[in-house]
């Protein structure tokens, strides 16, 4: 008997459907986000989704056209809120390119730690994520005592855990402190190990690879097409990655690979953000290495000496003329920015991240346009899961590592 | 032969001829406009040129401009050849009454979602896109909000007491609500000028 013959078959004229539709979001545990999903189903496989987004669109572009520039970085910390600093550095490197500011050495190493924590920050939740999806709590558990003690170094930087601000067109707002530094060796120290527990949790872990290998797979034909960018596009075998194609804050000073995947699917998105925290941790070292080697005056350099982008030390502005004017035109927004036009983009935790801001002259952008990764590939979700199980949809979704903010804008 | 900013332009003159025009290098990156009717060409040379090969979409975009005078609305594609490593922009204008452009979503499936976008914000009509409708707003909606016509909040409103807001003072930021910013009053505020521009009149 084949095992069609089970099946219940409507009667011929019936006004009923024989696939079920189920409502996958807003508001679900398993969409890590607040973003629908309307799936037909078929028993219990795909036939057609349908995803609808903008539950939690904020019109950062349009708010964007009524800000002086350093009043726009609070928003860019909402797009992708696991990562914010990246978001920070990105919209403060797109200004720098815009103002023409060349920043010192120093800055750029201090950013490059900082970025790539935040990867690490971004990565971690995510490959943890999957593995809640496939039904293994504990390395998510295990993994959030590191995220921690990241958001604790962002927080000596700039005060901030979540939504950090962190940073200011031309440096940072103070020089790390010692804590900082003692908390960043001790990250150092520390997350290797557990990462490598993660690992031995879940890399050639039976049930894992069961769930994730073949689950929304993607060739690098299609994934180039829909626009992927980042770990995805990297795991369909693309070796794209802004930070060497495009180097940013002195990104070229550094040794690293691009790690790849072949088939695109969970597995291996799964191992080049496995693979991207171990060539982030490297990164960091060799940062803090160079950051070490400055010595003298040159090792308390912060930021660049842009004094008109630049807030002046608030003691400075109590007792130097210059630096009270700065202060007031800063705060007050009468600094003109030149005209023109940019596109900058930076590697986010996601993918290419690019900031389009046309200046007409005036203080604020006349238009800012946000490439928001998630965004994009996120159209591609529909192919990936299409004929496969319920149970892969979810997964595949952790693994696509989607951000409502970042989706929305 | 290594991409150029010059190579390219050489070549898309001679394909395009004077259908391609202002040609600019803001920071490094070219830029050049295109004829509206002709973006689909464009992209299809650009994509399936050999020594060119622009075969990734990098962004697509929408920006008004009211003060373009029956081209008011400007598409901008942002296109990345990535094994050479090359990106370029270009961009289309269309009139705002009819702002009609051939939907690239044949060539890039990333263009479905971008495309729909622009329409939600800008109003751009894609010919040919399989499923033009708003993606971040409601359904329901009937203006394209991200259009100048819709400033954001004035913060130098009188009517509201910003006291009872926390906000004591207000200041313009260059970006004063005057009728000289608008190409022509929107709508909703005719017969109010009065009120909204301090009795300053349209050009």
């Amino acid at each position: 008997m084949s095992t069609t013959d089970k099946h219940i078959m409507l009667p011929e004229g019936s006004i009923e459907k024989e696939t079920t539709t189920i409502n996958l979001g807003p508001t679900h545990p398993a969409t890590h986000g607040v973003f629908q999903n309307i799936l037909e189903l078929d028993g219990e496989r795909i036939v057609s989704a349908e995803q609808t987004i903008g539950y939690v669109h904020r019109a950062i572009e349009k708010i964007a056209e009524r800000r002086p520039l350093y009043q726009i970085t609070p928003l860019t910390d909402r797009l992708n809120y696991c990562s914010s600093p990246i978001n920070n550095m990105g919209w403060h490197t797109t200004c720098e390119k815009l103002l023409g500011i060349q920043t010192p050495k120093r800055v750029d190493y201090l950013r490059v730690i900082i970025m790539e924590l935040a990867r690490i920050a971004d990565h971690l939740i995510c490959n943890s994520i999957v593995g809640v999806d496939a039904g293994a709590y504990t390395g998510f558990l295990y993994l959030m005592q590191y995220r921690e003690l990241i958001y604790e170094i962002w927080e000596q930087v700039c005060g901030a855990r979540l939504t950090t601000n962190i940073g200011r067109i031309g440096g940072f707002e103070t020089n790390f402190n010692s804590i900082a530094w003692e908390k960043l060796e001790k990250f150092l120290d520390e997350y290797p190990k557990a990462l490598k527990e993660f690992e031995g949790l879940f890399q050639r872990n039976r049930i894992f690879m069961e769930r994730t290998i073949g689950a929304g797979p993607i060739s690098a034909e299609r994934a180039l097409n829909y626009g992927f960018t980042g770990p995805n596009l990297r795991a369909a075998g693309v070796d794209y990655d802004v930070r060497v194609h495009t180097p940013y804050c002195s990104y070229q000073d550094f040794e690293f690979n691009i790690p790849t995947g072949t088939t695109g699917d969970c597995y291996d998105r799964f191992l080049v953000r496995e693979q991207e925290m171990w060539e982030s941790l490297s990164i960091i070292r060799q940062a803090y290495q160079k950051v070490q080697e400055f010595k003298g005056a040159e090792a308390d350099v912060f930021h660049a000496d842009v004094p008109e982008y630049y807030l002046p030390e608030k003691k400075d502005v109590y007792t130097k003329m210059e630096a009270l004017i700065y202060h007031f035109k800063i705060i007050m927004g009468e600094v003109d920015m030149p005209p023109g036009e940019v596109y900058h983009s930076v590697e986010g935790a996601n993918g290419e991240l690019g900031f389009y801001l046309i200046s007409d002259g005036g203080r604020s952008p006349y238009r800012l346009h946000l490439r928001r990764p998630c965004f994009i590939y996120y159209q591609a979700y529909e192919e990936l899961i299409k004929g496969s199980m319920l149970s892969d949809a979810i997964i595949v979704m952790s693994s696509l590592n989607l951000i409502a903010g970042e989706m929305d804008g | 032969m290594a991409l150029s900013n010059d190579l390219i332009k050489q070549r898309l003159v001679d394909q395009f001829g004077d259908a391609v025009s202002a040609f600019e290098e803001p920071y490094g990156m070219l830029t050049f406009e295109v004829k509206p009717e002709l973006n689909m060409d464009l992209l299809q040379f650009l994509y399936h040129d050999e020594q060119l090969s622009f075969k990734f979409l990098t962004d697509l975009t929408a920006v008004h401009y009211p003060a373009f005078k029956d081209k008011e609305i400007a598409v901008v594609y942002h296109l990345h050849n990535l094994v050479e490593n090359f990106r370029i922009r270009f961009k289309l204008f269309v009139p705002i009454a009819k702002p009609d452009v051939t939907s690239a979503t044949k060539l890039f499936e990333a263009a479905n979602w971008l495309e729909r976008e622009a329409y939600d914000f800008y109003g751009v009509n894609f010919v040919g896109h399989p499923n033009l409708k708003r993606i971040q707003n409601v359904d329901e909606m009937d203006y394209f909000p991200l259009r100048k016509e819709y400033p954001l909040e004035d913060q130098t409103r009188l009517d509201k007491d910003d006291e009872m807001f926390g906000r004591g003072g207000s200041f313009g930021f260059g970006n004063e609500r005057t009728p000289s910013h608008f190409h022509t009053i929107p709508e909703a505020a005719k017969g109010r000028e009065e009120e909204l521009f301090g009795g300053q009149k349209a050009e």
